[in-house]
């Protein structure tokens, strides 16, 4: 789970990655745990190793709240406001319409805190920020927090808020943004055929539920038939579970990851309109130098201010341009890992449904009365 | 030719007006919920007149209407008897359990009922039927005693349980084939979605540059998945019409049973009558009343009649008993021969039928086995495609 190409970053303030002694990224593992009864907050157990120096410990174990996820969030984004920081599971949910403490929710919910983190330890400059540190390390996150509640309008706000206006937007950012547009719309187009895919599969399963049962009926009033026809039964009930497990795995698998990727598409648009704001404040800036240049026609100087600026727009590009492919990278791993469980789900289906068959068909051909002989399989 | 007012329906207002729940014991002595229908009848006389008398009304039972159309049947074997709706609610679609308490049932069979009662009214034989116009008016249950006297005493055991044999397999074989179009139906509907999937692939592959080949592959496996349940359905087409063949044939081996049940009644009512005429011999003979009879009472009253009247009747008695006995014997040796040839071929129907069933269903789990593996290969080449992404 390394970082991928060690990139010198030294505009960033960080330490280039060369100069840590272990290029590995800090490993955890999320596990969830039974609901807090006081509170209401289901609490997350993260356990983890790392080989990072910085560490006090090479093992940890803290337990930490969806809030506390949140606060580490806008902490990341406040302190590395260039950098795309990975989205979080939605943090509102209706009452009533999903169960908070229901096995699926919070299953789901683990899972996508869990790839949280995996990403951010993941980012080469991101794993090293000290408040991903102490979220990982520290005990008690209580003090920081209220810290951080007081210092909620961050950094990051100014910066998709800015009031500047862009003028010539770099040809690949703009592609970026194209890019993702259309990527949402598909992703919206695959998630309803998907939800379609899921109810027409109920329904099927609805008729087949029905469809079993008169093979047993039709059973019980014949004599050499009996066996076959209660053999056709329950190899039609089989394949109805079988059926019930992939419908489950699709809603529970498949569904919620494409819908967190919606987040993520999300979370990499602000990151682009960030970088625009800040294009768009030192255009702004540097024609109100170059105005003011005109005036005072002995100043030769580019205003510091100005440079400072000039300095942010080309560290911006730079973050998000590594950013990018990184994101790029994990789509393309994240799509292929998603899709290729799908078919393997759609293919266990049908290796449940064959065995089942095929296991009948002995029974089929056998015209003596059956003596508790097991079938071949 | 039929004449004014030679048929019911011209002299009386016949309809079923309603449908009532009602619970009773059964002939195993278990409660159970029945359906009543209310037949209506006025003389349509009265109502050209100008009065509107109320309508003189009973209960019954799907059930009474059966009996009444099978001494119909027994009685006028050259009449096209109308038939009843159906017994049990078959052939519905759109419901999961075919219900038999189902309002929307229930009306359809008081009209059917209706309709039944009109036709068989209208008829110019069948109209003027007593036991047709003591079912409309008479509201008692000599109709069930009807079923007694008209249903066969012996029937071979075996032709009856083959009977109802038949009708299992008639109700099972239609159900099952209702069953399986809607499977098949929701099935289709299953593999088509997937070809939307083919698309939007499509579409996306276009604006990835290293995933696009992969997911472009993939894409047209789901087109070729989706297009595969159109050939596979029609195969299941071929186990549909082996069910269908024995859903008909279902029928004809009801009506032998029912055939040898009419040989039997035949039998039985040439025995009883036979009989009958003995025991009038024997009175005759001997001047003693053993059961009672009308011309036995209306001798003792109104005396006897003369010796010539009697010897006269005596003989007439001894021809019919001989032509009875003839008869008897006739009617015998054919039952006895109706029912073991038709036995026989039961048999081999019954072989026939288990040998053909099962390799339908040989069947139709090989075209399930060849469904999965193309579902697994479509699949597996799916996956390699996403792997190549």
């Amino acid at each position: 789970m390394s970082a991928g190409t060690p990139k010198s970053l030294a505009s960033s303030g960080q330490k280039p990655i060369q100069e840590i002694c272990h290029p590995l990224g800090a490993e955890e593992t999320a596990s969830v745990l039974t609901p807090s009864p006081d509170v209401g907050n289901t609490i997350t157990s993260i356990g983890g190793k790392t080989t990072r120096v910085e560490f006090d410990l090479p093992e940890y174990s803290v337990r930490r709240r969806y809030q506390d996820f949140d606060w580490l969030r806008t902490k990341l984004e406040d302190t590395q406001p260039t950098h795309l920081i990975p989205p979080l599971p939605e943090k509102f949910v209706m009452k009533g319409v999903v169960d908070r403490f229901s096995e699926e929710f919070v299953e789901t919910r683990r899972k996508a805190l869990d790839k949280f983190l995996k990403r951010v330890a993941d980012h080469p400059v991101l794993s090293f920020n000290e408040h991903f540190n102490a979220f990982l390390s520290a005990k008690d996150l209580n003090k920081r927090l209220g810290l951080a509640l007081l210092s909620k309008m961050g950094e990051s706000v100014k910066y998709v808020t800015g009031g500047y206006k862009l003028r010539g937007r770099p040809v690949e950012f703009s592609a970026m943004g194209d890019y993702l547009d259309m990527f949402t719309q598909k992703l919206g187009t695959i998630d309803r055929i998907a939800q379609r895919i899921i109810k027409e599969q109920s329904e099927y399963q609805v008729e087949l539920r029905e469809y079993g049962p008169v093979y047993t009926t039709w059973a019980l009033s014949e004599a050499e038939l009996q066996g076959p026809l209660e053999g056709v039964a329950s190899c039609m009930a089989n394949c109805s579970s079988a059926l019930d497990e992939l419908t489950q795995d699709m809603s529970e698998d498949f569904l919620p990851v494409l819908r967190e990727y919606v987040l993520y598409i999300e979370s990499m648009k602000i990151v682009l309109k960030k970088r625009d704001n800040i294009q768009a404040e030192y255009e702004a800036k540097l024609e109100a130098a170059a105005f003011r240049k005109e005036e005072k026609a002995s100043c030769t100087q580019v205003p510091t201010d100005v440079e400072k600026c000039h300095d942010r727009v080309e560290c911006c590009n730079a973050d998000l341009k590594s950013d990018w492919d990184r994101w790029q990278n994990n789509k393309r791993q994240d799509f292929r890992q998603l899709l290729t469980g799908m078919a393997d789900h759609n293919i266990q289906y049908y290796e449940k449904c064959l065995a089942a068959w095929e296991s009948v068909i002995p029974l089929l051909r056998d015209k003596q009365p059956q003596e508790t002989e097991t079938e071949e399989d | 030719m039929v004449e004014e007012g030679s048929t019911l329906l011209r002299r009386m207002e016949i309809s079923v007006a309603e449908a009532e729940k009602r619970t009773g014991k059964n002939t195993v002595n278990m409660q159970e919920i029945f359906t009543v229908y209310l037949i209506e009848t006025r003389p349509i006389d009265a109502i050209t007149e100008g009065h509107n008398p109320a309508p003189d009304s009973l209960w019954r039972r799907y059930s009474e209407f059966e009996i009444l159309r099978n001494y119909l049947l027994v009685t006028y074997p050259f009449i096209v008897v109308p038939p009843l709706p159906e017994k049990r609610a078959e052939f519905v679609w759109h419901k999961l359990s075919a219900d038999n308490m189902d309002p929307d049932f229930v009306e359809r069979r008081r009209v059917g009922l209706e309709n039944f009662l009109l036709r068989v009214a209208s008829h110019s034989v069948l109209s003027n039927d007593k036991i047709l116009y003591h079912f409309l008016t008479e509201a008692d249950s000599r109709i069930k005693a009807l079923s007694a006297t008209f249903r066969v005493k012996n029937p071979d055991k075996r032709f009856t349980e083959m009977k109802h044999y038949s009708d299992e397999l008639q109700s099972l074989t239609s159900q099952l084939l209702r069953v399986r179009a809607r499977v098949a139906d929701r099935l289709y509907g299953v593999y088509k979605v997937h070809g939307n999937y083919g698309r939007v692939f499509s579409e996306w592959s276009a604006l990835e540059k290293e995933m696009g080949d992969g997911l472009q592959s993939a894409g047209h496996h789901m087109d070729a998945y989706a297009a595969s349940v159109d050939d596979m359905l029609e195969e299941e087409e071929h186990y549909a019409d082996q069910l269908k063949e024995y859903l008909f044939y279902a029928e004809a081996l009801r009506a032998v049973c029912r055939k040898h049940e009419l040989t039997q009644y035949e039998l039985e009512t040439a025995s009883s009558d036979l009989i009958s005429k003995k025991q009038q011999r024997e009175e005759l003979a001997t001047g003693m009343v053993r059961t009672f009879s009308f011309k036995g009472m209306t001798n003792k009253l109104f005396g006897q009649e003369t010796p010539e009247q009697r010897e006269a009747k005596l003989s007439l008695l001894e021809e019919q008993i001989v032509q009875g006995e003839e008869t008897v014997t006739e009617k015998t040796v054919e039952c006895e021969e109706y029912v073991k040839g038709a036995w026989v071929d039961m048999q081999r129907f019954k072989e026939q039928k288990d040998r053909d069933l099962r390799e339908a269903l040989i069947g139709y789990a090989v075209m399930q086995i060849s469904m999965c593996k193309k579902g697994i290969q479509v699949w597996t080449n799916a996956k390699e495609c996403f792997h190549k992404m």
